[in-house]
């Protein structure tokens, strides 16, 4: 079947078959393999994606079910390509990641956390990759990465969203400009048509 | 880990939904689908259809009614867990919500899903019995309902037909002016499955003395159950009666052994849980009065 996405700010069409996950279609169909395919039953969270600036995971839905919906994935939160946003530079400047393979879905969780305050307690941010797991129990530095985005952003020069308390998933600012990110993504896609 | 292959229908309308899953027994609704989806990916389970419910205009909404608060079953987690009219008047189930699951799957994951679920482990099939709510249904005939007692029958097993669909929950509202819940839950991590749970929302009059309370365990036999303490109203909810009430009750839970704790395990650690939730519940209940007075 026929599927319209909007992925990163750009629309995406792509024809699959009704069981094929949203995690698989934007790694086979729209070839972004930054969500990563871990245990595909919901349980690790490398897969997560924002969808309307809210944390889900792409193996628990269908691509049939994502239209209508504003899907970011980690390639859509460079400002341009080469960049880093301040909480991917944050993860590189902390050690905040070993291998790599929970990355894409920790700094998309912290994204979405640090849309809602920047100035999270310790619990906030546990809570907020409490559905991310790493093997490499690297957590300690992940923590520390996502409270060293957080001071960054504090000290940057852009309104700062509201911290009467933390929601996840309310559509806030970015820290990256929306703007900007398509080419970022298609940077990573070798072939611009979709399948 | 990939789904055998299903057709995909997102139908318009309630009726044309309940009309789909009534013709077809292989046929299965999806909402939020995190549960539905992860057995999918296991074929656990294997459905020719999946009707999507979750943008149907009739299953959206959280609307008060004489009494009661109708939450429609498509509400996300998430979104309840925030949502003023619930934190305000069914404290119970905003309390227990930061327990299910984790944020990405709040986000996704509905009332009404995990209702339909019926997890004996969950916690929103648990504040739905303990409460006394009503699940409304959604048939080929109209409308109808049953208490939640009545509806789950099992694990993973509740007493809708082929053709029908959970469209909203009804959660009574207390009047009372001094209400407080208390909740605890006994998991591997936070936000896993329950070995086991306690709830309780109590009402106290101005001088503390209970007018109302309700209790509740999960995860301790194949469904929810609602423990019997109303001999304690009219006392102040002072330690030892508790016990007496909690002790006098704990013969009526069934409880069940599998990898994670034994029976006797389960119903031992249910009867502190329970004392401690009436407890928490009395706490909460006599600080919102002060704040109030304040």
């Amino acid at each position: 079947m026929k599927v319209e996405l909007r992925i990163n700010g750009a629309s995406r069409i792509a024809d699959v078959e009704p069981r094929k996950t949203l995690l698989d279609a934007l790694r086979e169909n729209f070839l972004l393999n930054g969500a990563h395919a871990g245990c595909e039953h919901g349980v690790c969270g490398a897969c997560t994606v924002l969808l309307d600036g809210e944390p889900v995971r792409s193996c628990l839905m269908f691509a049939a079910q994502a239209d209508g919906y504003e899907i970011t994935t980690i390639e859509g939160l460079a400002p341009a390509p080469g960049e880093l946003s301040v909480i991917q530079d944050a993860f590189c400047e902390t050690h905040g990641l070993q291998c790599g393979y929970c990355t894409p879905g920790m700094i998309l969780s912290a994204h979405a956390l640090l849309q809602q305050t920047h100035t999270p307690s310790r619990e906030d941010i546990v809570e907020a990759i409490s559905g991310n797991i790493c093997r490499c129990t690297g957590y300690g530095q992940i923590v520390e990465a996502v409270q060293f985005a957080a001071n960054r952003l504090q000290k940057s020069n852009m309104p700062h969203p509201h911290p009467h308390h933390v929601r996840h998933g309310h559509p806030g600012e970015h820290d990256a400009p929306v703007e900007g990110i398509l080419e970022a993504a298609e940077a990573d896609a070798p072939t611009e048509s979709a399948k | 880990m990939k789904p055998a292959p299903f057709e995909y229908i997102r139908p318009h309308s309630l009726a044309e939904a309940c009309e789909l899953l009534a013709n077809d027994e292989d046929a299965r609704a999806i909402a939020g689908g995190q549960t539905l989806v992860p057995m999918l990916a296991m074929r656990l389970a294997r459905p020719a259809k999946l009707v999507d419910i979750m943008r149907l205009p009739e299953l959206a909404g959280i609307r008060p009614e004489a009494g009661a608060l109708v939450v429609g079953a498509t509400t996300r987690q998430a979104v309840a867990e925030q949502d003023p009219l619930i934190r305000a008047q069914v404290p119970m189930l905003a309390r227990v919500l930061p327990w299910v699951g984790h944020p990405p799957t709040r986000n996704r994951g509905t009332i009404g899903g995990s209702i339909a679920n019926a997890d004996p482990s969950a916690e929103i099939p648990l504040v739905a019995v303990t409460l006394g709510a009503e699940i409304m249904l959604a048939t080929v005939d109209g409308p109808s309902s049953m208490p939640a007692d009545d509806f789950f029958i099992g694990p993973m097993l509740t007493t809708m037909n082929p053709g029908e669909c959970v469209s909203a929950v009804k959660f009574p509202v207390w009047a009372h002016k001094r209400i407080g819940v208390g909740f605890f839950e006994i998991s591997a991590r936070k936000s896993d499955f329950a070995f086991a749970a306690a709830v309780a929302q109590v009402a106290l009059d101005d001088d503390g003395r209970c007018l109302e309370i309700v209790l509740g365990v999960g995860g301790v036999g194949d469904r929810a159950l609602r423990l019997d303490v109303s001999s304690l109203v009219g006392t102040k909810l002072d330690a030892s009666a508790v016990a007496e009430a909690v002790n006098a009750v704990s013969g009526d839970m069934e409880a069940s052994t599998d990898l994670h704790a034994s029976a006797a395990y389960r119903r031992r650690v249910a009867i502190t849980l329970s004392k401690r939730a009436i407890e928490q519940a009395r706490t909460d209940a006599s600080a919102r009065a002060l704040k109030g007075a304040a």
